[in-house]
């Protein structure tokens, strides 16, 4: 039989796919938003044992990455009455056949490389390595601000997956610290969005080309 | 008794944000900054906590980059004052707590002993900087202030990941779960080799998208460009040297597994890319900030080469540590008492530097001459001593080629330099009032006197000191 864990990971991989070939945000911040949820469930079905450290660290990406994160994003899209992402620099067909391959690529990567014991078979390098490829590529082929959020947001989820193989190598200091920079770093991102729009009426970040050579 | 060394300047930017005036909240600044060089004497002279197990330590190295950081940061606190007087338009209350912040995570990087701590430390500098690049409040400081929180995250977001496979790789050795430096260095020897190199790999490139090699560098000069001199100051020759401590405490590990040679191939190759790239965009640079942050892409490039060329060129880099850092503290300082004074931080604009602000536009001068490695100023040195270990070290076509290179930088950056401070002010200064005086121009007057006093004697202590912070980063056979 599959492991839960496993068809947990599929999900995560084919939200990838949902956030990267849709062009409303708030199916984006949505699908960001499913996956860190689903993400949270993981240290408890890879470890089994539920100590207080486990439990502590689902509650706490379940309510920084499932809800704090994404309400935080759904609010700067509705003060900016922005709903769509218009024109990407790569289009969402095109996206959406990369990030199959950047998938592809992910699963021959991880079966080149040596695994623990308790590792091989599992999804979590390959899932861990496509969701990081998916959130770059949100980051780099997005125009609106908020797309790009969303694509680090991706990025980091990916780099959290890899972080289940570790868990008993990090300590919970450690962990919570990663947790608190990346909230604060998405609400420092939120603050400079909404300096951005008062400041150009706009979250184009095309607008943002001032600065060159 | 080291963490004191990250609560103090923690608890002075909570001070500083209940200082309810706006003229004397400033002055926080330097109180904080005097007391925590202070304890950093005090705790350098007491003797270092030994024993294992400890998270934070103010090893050899860690002395080198934190001593740097910590007379730097006494310097600027200083000009802070001086220089928010001038901009009594701008709430400072933000300004002065995040430097102090700044301060705090800067001390707590240069003293983590822990592969994740060290993380998490580079994260809170990057996002502690964004605040101040952003107090100018313009158009032009918010789109450096959105790409440099960008690209500064991804760069740290794939350090993390570097982070974890060097964790794997150590999983997959055997022995007991623990990140602790002391322990991966322990069992370096048994580490799972495929995982080792992809995790250098990213961490070099995570890291080295913090100190600005190149092409990692994209961020750099807008951010230089539109920061206040200070910040500039900070970031050049603070967050460059800490991000570069990061990048060699993980280089000690995979140096200690055996894979020192590949990485050194990757540092020399990156190293020599930073200066190429930095020779090429510093020509015909009108903007002085953006020269400055294309001479920091070349001098963070020279760091790394320093360690891939290995032998001397180690004690050589750890030397030029602290020399470009106090160097640019001289230069982001006197580019912003220039940009003060005319308005524009162009060389259209500015011209006669010298005559206008005798001190700054003399210092400004000095600093050049100084970081393009002039005798008898500091740089020269540590970047003789590189050379050396290119020519002596059996890498005659790196050395050759660091050479030229470092010839078409002054060339480029003295053209530029040249044309600020030569010739008669135009008429675009007498527009502000600005006048040099001893708040803004002492500290650099200082600096200045460091770095010459650092190229004409180099203190036995400081040799010792450089010598024992060299320890397993030299090439091993």
């Amino acid at each position: 039989m599959t492991h839960p864990v496993d068809i947990l990971l599929v999900v995560v991989i084919l939200l990838n796919f949902l956030v990267l070939g849709t062009p409303a945000l708030r199916l984006t911040i949505r699908g960001a938003a499913v996956q860190g949820a689903i993400l949270a469930v993981l240290p408890l079905l890879v470890h089994r044992g539920f100590g207080w450290r486990v439990v502590a660290i689902a509650f706490a990406t379940m309510a920084i990455k499932g809800l704090l994160i994404p309400g935080l994003l759904e609010k700067a899209m509705r003060d900016i009455h922005i709903r769509h992402e218009v024109e990407p620099y790569v289009g969402f067909v095109p996206s959406l056949f990369l990030c199959a391959v950047g998938t592809g690529l992910a699963i021959l990567f991880a079966g080149n490389l040596p695994l623990a014991p308790e590792h091989v078979g599992t999804l979590l390098v390959p899932a861990s390595l496509a969701t990081l490829l998916s959130g770059f590529l949100v980051l780099t082929t997005r125009r609106k601000a908020i797309s790009q959020v969303v694509g680090y947001l991706i990025l980091e989820n990916g780099i959290f997956i890899f972080g289940q193989l570790l868990i008993e190598a990090m300590p919970f200091l450690v962990e919570a610290g990663v947790l608190l920079d990346l909230f604060v770093g998405i609400f420092i991102m939120g603050i400079v969005i909404n300096h951005i729009r008062q400041e150009f009426s706009s979250l184009d970040t095309e607008l943002l080309s001032e600065l060159k050579d | 008794m080291e963490i004191a060394l990250v609560l103090l300047p923690l608890a002075g930017a909570v001070a500083a944000a209940l200082v309810p005036s706006q003229r004397v909240r400033p002055l926080v600044v330097p109180a904080v900054a005097v007391l925590h060089a202070a304890l950093f004497t005090t705790i350098l002279a007491g003797g270092v906590s030994s024993g294992r197990g400890v998270w934070l330590r103010l090893d050899p190295l860690a002395t080198v980059i934190l001593g740097t950081v910590t007379v730097l940061f006494l310097l600027v606190a200083f000009y802070v004052p001086g220089y928010l007087e001038l901009r009594p338009d701008r709430d400072n209350r933000i300004f002065c707590a995040v430097l102090l912040f700044f301060l705090a995570m800067t001390s707590l990087l240069a003293l983590a002993q822990h592969l994740g701590l060290l993380w998490v430390a580079m994260e809170a500098t990057t996002l502690a900087t964004a605040p101040l690049l952003y107090f100018n409040r313009t158009a032009r400081s918010l789109e450096a202030t959105w790409k440099y929180l960008m690209i500064g995250s991804v760069g740290v977001a794939i350090a993390l990941l570097g982070s974890l496979f060097l964790a794997y790789s150590a999983h997959l050795g055997g022995g007991e779960p623990s990140l602790l430096f002391e322990d991966l260095l322990a069992g370096a020897g048994s580490f799972s080799r495929p995982w080792l190199r992809a995790a250098f790999v990213l961490l070099l490139v995570g890291y080295g998208t913090k100190m600005g090699l190149a092409p990692l560098h994209t961020w750099k000069p807008d951010a230089y460009g539109e920061a206040p001199g200070l910040v500039g100051a900070l970031l050049a020759g603070g967050m460059t040297n800490c991000a570069f401590l990061a990048l060699l405490r993980v280089y000690r590990v995979v140096n200690a597994a055996g894979e020192g040679a590949f990485a050194r191939e990757l540092l020399v190759f990156m190293g020599l890319a930073s200066i190429g790239l930095a020779a090429v965009f510093v020509v015909r640079q009108r903007d002085i900030k953006r020269m400055l942050a294309y001479s920091s892409v070349e001098h963070v490039g020279i760091l790394v080469l320093g360690i891939g060329l290995g032998g001397i060129g180690v004690f050589g880099s750890l030397l030029h540590a602290i020399n470009n850092g106090l160097t640019k503290g001289i230069l982001f300082l006197a580019a912003g008492n220039i940009h003060r004074a005319y308005g524009s931080k162009s060389t259209d604009e500015i011209s006669g530097a010298i005559s206008r602000l005798p001190i700054s536009g003399s210092l400004f001068l000095v600093g050049f001459f100084a970081i393009t490695g002039s005798p008898p100023f500091g740089p020269f040195v540590s970047e003789f001593t590189i050379v050396n270990a290119a020519i002596g070290g059996g890498h005659p076509v790196a050395g050759t080629l660091f050479l030229v290179l470092l010839g078409i930088v002054f060339i480029g950056m003295g053209s530029t330099v040249l044309s600020a401070v030569q010739g008669r002010p135009g008429t675009a200064s007498a527009g502000t009032p600005y006048k040099d005086d001893v708040a803004r121009t002492a500290p650099i007057l200082v600096a200045a006197a460091l770095v010459l006093l650092l190229g004409l004697y180099l203190p036995a202590p400081l040799v010792t000191l450089l010598e024992k912070a060299s320890a397993g980063l030299e090439a091993r056979p």
